[in-house]
């Protein structure tokens, strides 16, 4: 009974200032939509594991603010590096986090932010190489109190 | 006008070392999910792009979405070969821009 856990939430004083409805689940991403964009991120490209390391805690108190941190293994040179990595999350309103664009000046393909998250879900991380392989993590997120408005 | 973005880099670093840049700029990146008191949604207003430059070119970028938390933070790395000015910008859903530059010396 996910909304009933939110309108806990909201009473004990957590989460937005504003007053809030329970977002409705049919609102939620569902993890078919991550999979639309995961399919159009690869171009329907065969994708490997391995390479990404997704850096999120395993149980985030505030979903409000929640820090998160990727790096891609590679060489980043001219000729072999992280061209551009997407982040999609299955249990958000919308599927898309964010999405990094690196040059091999970075010299490490790494970013770091914050996200919020509307629930317990499962964090994807999609990567294409600057010769187009592309890569796949997944990482599972328990969240105490939602954050995205809902 | 909002205040200014902080930027925590080294101002000095040696060539072909890889710096850390964090960035923080204040935003409500208004999801456009929430309502307000009334039960109207609140539009959404977000960051949606952040770029950095180096000496004029660009250098990391990201597209931001709904999902990033108020007040964004943004970590990343670069490696240096030469001094220089990084320039960042972050842009608003309405276009307008927020910028700021950094100077580092590599010796």
């Amino acid at each position: 009974m996910r909304s009933w856990s939110r309108r806990q939430a909201l009473k004990a004083g957590a989460g937005a200032t504003a007053a809030v409805l329970a977002l409705p689940q049919a609102l939620r991403a569902v993890p078919a939509e991550v999979a639309a964009e995961i399919a159009k991120f690869t171009g329907g490209k065969a994708f490997s594991e391995g390479l990404i390391t997704i850096d999120v805690p395993e149980i985030a108190e505030n979903g409000n603010t929640v820090p998160l941190s990727i790096a891609v293994d590679s060489p980043m040179t001219a000729n072999d590096y992280i061209a551009e990595l997407r982040v999609l999350a299955d249990g958000n309103p919308r599927p898309g986090i964010a999405s990094f664009r690196f040059t091999p000046q970075c010299g490490r393909a790494e970013a770091a932010t914050r996200i919020r998250l509307a629930g317990s879900q499962t964090l994807s991380a999609v990567a294409k190489t600057s010769d187009g392989r592309v890569f796949l993590a997944r990482k599972q997120v328990k969240v105490t109190i939602g954050g995205c408005g809902g | 006008m909002a205040e200014k973005p902080r930027i925590k880099m080294p101002k000095e670093a040696k060539r072909g070392e890889i710096i850390q840049i964090k960035t923080l700029v204040a935003h409500v990146m208004e999801s456009g999910q929430r309502k307000d008191q009334s039960g109207n949604t609140i539009p959404r207003k977000i960051i949606n792009t952040f770029v950095c430059s180096f000496n004029g070119a660009p250098v990391f970028a990201c597209d931001l979405e709904t999902s990033i938390a108020a007040n964004p933070y943004l970590q990343f790395a670069v490696r240096v070969e030469q001094s220089g000015v990084f320039a960042f910008r972050w842009v608003d859903d309405d276009g307008t821009f927020i910028t700021a530059e950094e100077n580092i010396v590599v010796s």
